[in-house]
């Protein structure tokens, strides 16, 4: 059947079941492969996408979830070649490894961000409970997201670049 | 001139696919190549491709060597590229492990890199017929200061070169001493970063070919399994789906992922069960280990030798007569590596050659592997490694990559093969279990006088002790294994550290004395550069903890604790403390507070050296408080992360890292030692918290409680 999904603020439109999953719609079906497979059973974070602005896991969610939502993935988030505040927070920090849980990493901080601008560290910690890095880069991450957090406050555009709090 | 490679694909954190002119010789027998045109590649643009056999697993090598020929060649890290893992375009490589990346592979491009510089210093000297010492080198040029002329090194390569220098690099080729670095040893963002923060870095699991199909495995229903008979009627009459069976291991391909798992759930297999190890469980595996001895072969000794004594364990101890005496003995769990991008392949046939893209630390092993499982030459078989979703040790072997083949060839597409996370944790190989047995004597003035080792399965890394012990046996015996196993980040030196490091505050305890004071003690020989590192990092290490003015439980255990470890493997230098929680009913243990000091001689990427050393803190913290592969009648139980805990963000503690730089020592490699810290600085800080001496990792999941 053909199902009709807004992706990155663009329409698309493609064939699959609604019981697909949003991680299968996005890699095999539009090619967004940034949104990665990791345990299947929504416990790693790795396949993190946003619907409507919150965090889902993608390798659990059915197509149909996502039909009348906004859905962002991390190719999304860079806009004219502009990083996201978030994205160059991460890389200001070096808050990887492997880079394979970045960007369920960088979805999941959106979030939480999306819902309080300006989280404590415990909230941090929390929220990003369900994201694994196996290389355990975890308190870079939340350096990077406390930074990211600070550039969205300011209303830093993608072009500026904000010192980290820290 | 001619480029190489195109530029829009140049390696930054994917890997090229352009056709070298001349592929590197296989110098596997005879060692490195040493032509510098095998290793660098001077594109016309200014820039320079480092090509090298390593592969990228997160460990960050790609910007350390990037770091190492740039400094050499006087030119801005962002101008140097680096191809890996490329059994066609890259030099052979044993394989991307035992920390030697940086102490072997780095020095071999210091040394390429140099020659080349003088190359061209020496051509340009030529070129304008002036003496060589009146010109310098900027920017990847060479300068003539006094005539104000200049030259890139692109110009000074003749078409015929096609970039690549025909000229040797020799083994003693004056390379620039690290005291006098500019661009290694600073801070540099990883190359790859702008890649992971977008989503564009494509991994193996991540790319398609065209054509390709999706493949899928039948894995057995126990361990040992072998497959008898196979219907797979219903399975082929899916749409685009064929079923494949080898000597080896049945499977399906489909034209997507959904249709290959219907067609795996359609196949109607029977099996021979066998009964070998079904009696061996994760609760009996370390009576198993030592009464099942197992002839030692090369594929299970790990590293080193089996044996190491010295003087006589009789007079030993002997000697500590008005001292103590000690035995004790500590086990640690089968766990997995559980990297977050599973094994992965993709499988291509065109005319009788191989290609495969897959990500594992032995590319040029793994062609070996493609070679024999189809009966070809290694010239018919190209291996390439996308840079890797991580792998600690866990992607040594060419699992997936023939299974993928395999299919591939049945299929006669190209056939992409993805492990789902419950293969990852049942059909790979494991860190092996371990049981250790020691026993010790230390003299009325708290030196050791004897130590006997012997550890079951777990390893020989890591085995001897660095201590100051006079009479000593050790001794790693072989075992038969009940799971899978094989390397894992630092390999043994975790287990043997656990076990050596417990002990040792064990042995504290009996004499009461601070476990600082007491390693020093048996540490005394400052002109011993063994002793003397680890003394710098202990010193450091607790120094930055506050070690001597810690709260000392004078009241009795309070469930607050503070542990202390070293150790030192692979050339590298650790000491760790921490400082633990521990609720005495429940016995949760929670570690708030870890100090690691960390010594691998001079820091060439000190930004990628703090991360790593993080990191494997963390990882560290998971195998040495809940990490287990739990097993039983030959099913592995934790078979996915809802079973299987792994360290998340409220796991990790406040971490601090010292890191030496010792600019007059050689680089160490940084990716491994610093694991092996951890484990036991946890239970020596639980001992003091509670007075309850844990001797089996994973600490906090102690099916019984040890008394002291």
């Amino acid at each position: 059947m053909t199902l009709e999904l807004r992706v990155n603020d663009t329409p698309r439109q493609l064939d699959a079941d609604e019981s697909t999953s949003l991680l299968v719609v996005m890699r095999e079906h539009l090619g967004l492969t940034g949104c990665k497979p990791g345990c299947g059973e929504g416990e790693c974070g790795a396949c993190t996408i946003l619907l409507d602005g919150k965090a889902v896991r993608s390798c659990i969610t059915e197509a149909r979830q996502a039909v009348g939502k906004d859905v962002l993935t991390i190719e999304g988030l860079e806009i004219d070649g502009q990083l996201h505040p978030l994205q160059q927070a991460f890389l200001d920090n070096g808050a990887f490894q492997c880079g394979y849980c970045t960007p369920g990493m960088i979805m999941s901080a959106l979030a939480l961000l999306n819902s309080c601008s300006d989280p404590g560290e415990q909230q941090i910690i929390d929220a990003m409970q369900g994201n694994i890095c196996r290389c355990g880069t975890y308190l870079r991450i939340v350096r990077a997201i406390r930074q990211g957090g600070a550039a969205m406050r300011s209303g830093a555009s993608h072009t500026e670049k904000v010192e980290s709090p820290l | 001139m001619t480029s190489n490679i195109r530029k829009d694909e140049r390696p930054r954190s994917g890997q090229p696919d352009g056709r070298p002119e001349r592929p590197p010789t296989d110098y596997s027998a005879s060692g490195p190549s040493h032509v510098i045109g095998d290793w660098l590649l001077f594109e016309s643009d200014g820039s320079v491709v480092v090509m090298v056999g390593k592969a990228e697993v997160g460990q960050g090598i790609r910007t350390s060597l990037a770091l190492a020929v740039a400094e050499e060649l006087r030119m801005p890290a962002e101008h140097v590229q680096v191809l890996m893992a490329d059994t066609r375009l890259t030099p052979y490589d044993m394989g991307t492990f035992g920390s030697r990346t940086t102490p072997y592979t780095a020095p071999i491009l210091h040394k390429a890199a140099a020659a080349a510089r003088q190359l061209f210093v020496e051509r340009a000297a030529a070129l304008w017929a002036v003496d060589p010492p009146e010109l310098a080198v900027e920017g990847g040029s060479i300068n003539h200061p006094p005539t104000g002329r200049s030259i890139p090194y692109a110009n000074l390569i003749t078409d015929a070169e096609a970039g690549r220098l025909n000229e040797l690099w020799s083994d003693d080729e004056a390379i620039t001493p690290s005291e006098s670095w500019t661009t290694a040893g600073k801070p540099a963002l990883r190359a790859e970063g702008r890649d992971f923060v977008t989503g564009k870095h494509r991994y193996t699991t991540d790319m398609t070919r065209p054509g390709m199909l999706i493949g899928a495995v039948l894995r057995p229903p126990s361990i040992g399994a072998t497959l008898a008979s196979l219907n797979g009627s219903a399975a082929e009459a899916l749409p685009g789906v064929t079923v494949v069976r080898t000597e080896k291991f049945a499977g399906v391909v489909a034209p997507d992922r959904a249709t290959a798992r219907r067609a795996l759930a359609l196949l109607r297999p029977t099996w021979n069960l066998g009964s070998a190890g079904t009696h061996v469980s994760s609760a009996n595996v370390f009576d198993f280990l030592k009464s099942h001895p197992a002839a030692p072969q090369a594929h299970n000794r790990w590293a080193g030798a089996d044996v190491f004594e010295t003087g006589s364990l009789t007079e030993g101890m002997a000697a500590a007569s008005g001292g103590h005496t000690l035995e004790a003995s500590y086990r640690v769990a089968y766990i997995a590596h559980s990297p977050l991008e599973t094994r992965a392949a993709i499988a291509e046939w065109d005319n009788g050659e191989l290609t495969v893209w897959t990500g594992t630390q032995r590319p040029f092993g793994v062609r070996s592997e493609l070679a024999a499982a189809f009966g070809k030459p290694e010239e018919q078989v190209r291996v390439i490694v996308p840079d890797t979703g991580s792998a600690y040790g866990g992607k040594h072997t060419g699992d997936a990559a023939i299974e993928a083949a395999w299919l591939a060839l049945a299929a006669s597409r190209p056939v992409k093969l993805t492990w789902s996370r419950e293969e990852e944790f049942t059909a790979a190989y494991f860190r092996p279990a371990g049981l250790i047995e020691v026993r010790s004597a230390i003299d009325a003035g708290g030196r050791i006088t004897a130590w006997d080792y012997h550890n079951y399965n777990s390893g020989a890394a890591g085995i001897r002790t660095p201590y100051a012990v006079p009479h000593q046996y050790i001794e790693f015996h072989t075992t038969e294994t009940p799971l899978r196993q094989g390397s894992y980040r630092a390999l043994a030196a975790t287990a043997n550290n656990f076990a050596r490091e417990s002990h040792m505050d064990e042995l504290a305890c009996l004499v009461g004395s601070d476990p600082l004071d007491f390693r020093l003690l048996n540490l005394p020989d400052v002109a011993d550069p063994v002793q003397s590192r680890l003394r710098a990092v202990l010193l450091a290490a607790t120094e930055r903890f506050a070690w001597a003015s810690r709260p000392t439980g004078t009241q009795g255990p309070t469930g607050h604790g503070y542990g202390l470890a070293c150790g030192t493997e692979k050339g590298s230098y650790i000491a760790t403390c921490a400082e633990v929680d521990v609720d005495p009913s429940s016995g949760q243990v929670w570690v708030t507070h870890v100090v690691q000091a960390f010594e691998c001689g001079a820091i060439v990427d000190p930004e990628g050296l703090e991360n790593q050393v993080e990191g494997a803190i963390v990882m560290g913290l998971g195998g040495a408080l809940i990490e287990r592969i739990d097993f039983d009648k030959g099913h592995v139980l934790t078979d996915r992360f809802s079973r299987y805990p792994v360290p998340r963000f409220r796991d990790v503690p406040t971490i601090e890292t010292v890191l030496l730089d010792r600019k007059d020592l050689p680089s160490a490699g940084a990716g491994e030692t610093p694991i092996i810290g951890v484990a036991p600085a946890v239970a020596n800080a639980i001992f003091d918290a509670t007075g309850v001496r844990l001797r089996a990792l994973p600490l906090a999941r102690n099916p019984e409680r040890q008394q002291p």
